[in-house]
C-alpha cells in the first residue's frame, strides 16, 4: 500500500474519532462524578422508580404508535403519487426540524381548543396526565419512524409485490404477505429510533405534561428536577441510568434483528 | 395465445404506438430489442402493471385489457427474479396455489411436480438469499408456473448466467414448454436465445413491433 493510501484511512479516523472520543469522555466524566452508592440511592427513591417505570411504559407505547402510523405513511409516500404528496413530505419534516419545546407548546395550545376540551371531558384527560407524555413523545418520534420506513420502502424493489399481484394477490395481500415481512428489520429499526427518541424527549413533555412527581415525571424530567434543586449527583446518577436503559433496550432490539436476519440457511 | 391489437403504451416520455402481434396457443414467442427499447414495458402491460391506453390485449382468447393482474392467468418471471426473500423455496412455489384456494394436498403435489421438473428438490427448504443465479431462476420459473397459468412471461430470463448454466436453462425451458404447453413470451436482446427456443420471433425497435427477418437472427450475439 502506498503512503498516501495508508494516510487516508488514518485521516478519516482522526476526524471521525474526535467525535467518538467526545461521547466516551462525556460518559466517563459522568461515571467518575458519581458512585455506585449514589446510583443505588437514586434508584431506591420511589419517585425515581416511578419515573423509570413511566419512561419505559410511555416510550414503548409511543414507539408502537409511531410504527402504527409510520408503516402506512412510509409505504404510501414511497409507492404512490398523489396530489399534495410534496406538502405532506414537508409537513412531516416539521417535528424533525422544530425545537421540541415548540412542539410541546403547540400541543398545549391544541388542547385549549373546544374540540380537544370536549374530548378531555368525555373521553379521557390528556393535558398534565400520562397520555400527554405519550402524545408529546409520539408527536416527535413518529416523524423519525416515518423517515426510516420511507427510506426502507424506497430501497425495496416493487418487483416482489408486482409478482405477488400477478399471482393473485390484492394490493393489501401483497403488502401484508410480501412487503411487510421483507421490511421487518426496517420496522424494528424504526421502532428503535422512535423508542430512543421518546426516551430522551424532554421539552414537549415538560411543557405539555408538566413535571409532577409520581404523576407525569419521566427520567428526562427527573434530571431537570434534580438539577433545578441543585442535586447534581442525583441528576448525573439518573442520566447514567438513562444511558444504561437505552443501551440495554437498543442492544436487545439489535439482537432481535440479528436472529431474524435472512442468511440463506436451511429452514426447518 | 397472446395477442396485442393496436396497443398504445406509455412509460414516462417514451411511447409505443399501435403494437400488434400474436403468439398462438402453446407457442414460444421471443421478443428481441435493445436495452431501453420498451421490452419490459410490453411485459408489464400483459401483466396488468401498466395501463393499456388504446387497443386490446387478449390472453388465451380473453380480452384482459381491463382485468387486474391476478385475474389474467399469467406467470411472470421478472429480470431480477424478485423471489420472496422471507419465504423458503417451497413457500415461494406454494404461494400462488395456496392464494388461489388449492387444498394443501394439491399444493404439495404441485410443489413436488415442479421440484422434479425444475430439479430443485434439494433446495425446497432453503431461503432465496442462499441460492445461485441459476437456482434462483429455476425457483422463479417454478413460482410462475405453480398455479398452471395459460401464459408465461419471461423477462431476460437467461441474463447474468454463465455459459454452462445458460445452456442448461435453454434445455430446461424447452422441457418446461413440452411438459406444460404454456404459451410463452420470452424477452431478450440475444439472438441466440431466439434461434434456440422460439417458433415466433419479433423485434421491438423505434416504438414498434415487427416480425423478425432472417437478417435479425443471423448475427452471432454470443
Amino acid at each position: 500500500m502506498n503512503p498516501s493510501d495508508r494516510a487516508f484511512p488514518r485521516a478519516l479516523a482522526v476526524l471521525g474519532g474526535g467525535y467518538v472520543l467526545l461521547i466516551v469522555a462525556m460518559f466517563a466524566a459522568d461515571l467518575f462524578f458519581t458512585s455506585p452508592i449514589q446510583l443505588v440511592r437514586a434508584l431506591s427513591a420511589p419517585e425515581i422508580r416511578y419515573a423509570v417505570w413511566l419512561t419505559l411504559l410511555t416510550s414503548s407505547v409511543s414507539a408502537l404508535l409511531s410504527i402504527l402510523v409510520a408503516v402506512p405513511l412510509g409505504y404510501l409516500l414511497s409507492r404512490y403519487d398523489f396530489p399534495g404528496k410534496k406538502l405532506i413530505n414537508a409537513v412531516l419534516d416539521i417535528p424533525v426540524v422544530l425545537p421540541p419545546l415548540v412542539v410541546g407548546l403547540s400541543l398545549l395550545i391544541l388542547f385549549q381548543t373546544s374540540a380537544a376540551r370536549l374530548f378531555e371531558k368525555h373521553v379521557f384527560a390528556v393535558t398534565y396526565a400520562v397520555p400527554s407524555v405519550v402524545l408529546a413523545q409520539f408527536a416527535v418520534a413518529a416523524a423519525f419512524a416515518v423517515r426510516v420506513l420511507q427510506a426502507a420502502f424506497n430501497q425495496m424493489t416493487p418487483r416482489s409485490e408486482q409478482v405477488a399481484l400477478t399471482l393473485g394477490c390484492t394490493r393489501a395481500q401483497a403488502f401484508f404477505r410480501v412487503v411487510l415481512p421483507e421490511a421487518r428489520r426496517a420496522v424494528l429499526a424504526a421502532f428503535a429510533i422512535a423508542w430512543a427518541r421518546s426516551l430522551g424527549e424532554f421539552g414537549p413533555v415538560l411543557v405539555f405534561s408538566g413535571a409532577t412527581r409520581m404523576k407525569t415525571e419521566v427520567l428526562s424530567t427527573t434530571v431537570f428536577l434534580e438539577l433545578s434543586v441543585g442535586r447534581l449527583d442525583a441528576a448525573v446518577a439518573v442520566s447514567l441510568l438513562m444511558v444504561a436503559i437505552a443501551v440495554v433496550v437498543l442492544l436487545l432490539l439489535q439482537q432481535l434483528g440479528k436472529t431474524d436476519a435472512i442468511d440463506g440457511t436451511v429452514r426447518r | 395465445m397472446i395477442a396485442f391489437e393496436f396497443v398504445t403504451l406509455r412509460a414516462g416520455a417514451f411511447a409505443l404506438n399501435g403494437v400488434t402481434f400474436e403468439i398462438p396457443a402453446g407457442g414460444y414467442g421471443v421478443l428481441m430489442g435493445k436495452t431501453g427499447s420498451g421490452k419490459t414495458t410490453i411485459l408489464e402491460a400483459i401483466c396488468g402493471l401498466r395501463p393499456v391506453l388504446q387497443g386490446r390485449l387478449l390472453l388465451a382468447g380473453r380480452d384482459v385489457t381491463a382485468l387486474r393482474p391476478g385475474e389474467r392467468g399469467i406467470g411472470y418471471v421478472p429480470q431480477d427474479r424478485a423471489l420472496f426473500q422471507t419465504m423458503s423455496v417451497r413457500e415461494n412455489l406454494a404461494f400462488a396455489p395456496s392464494l388461489q384456494g388449492w387444498s394443501g394436498e394439491d399444493t404439495d403435489r404441485r410443489v413436488r411436480e415442479l421440484a422434479d421438473l425444475l430439479r430443485i428438490g434439494p433446495l425446497l427448504d432453503r431461503l432465496p438469499a442462499g441460492l445461485s443465479g441459476g437456482e434462483a431462476q429455476r425457483v422463479a420459473l417454478g413460482r410462475a408456473l405453480a398455479a398452471r397459468p395459460k401464459v408465461l412471461l419471461l423477462d431476460e430470463p437467461l441474463s447474468a448466467l454463465d455459459d454452462e448454466t445458460w445452456e442448461g436453462m435453454i434445455g430446461l425451458l424447452g422441457q418446461v414448454r413440452k411438459a406444460t404447453g404454456v404459451t410463452t413470451l420470452h424477452v431478450t436482446h440475444r439472438r441466440e436465445e431466439a434461434r434456440r427456443l422460439a417458433d415466433r420471433v419479433f423485434v421491438l425497435a423505434d416504438g414498434a413491433v415487427r416480425p423478425a427477418g432472417v437478417a435479425d437472427l443471423q448475427e452471432q450475439a454470443r
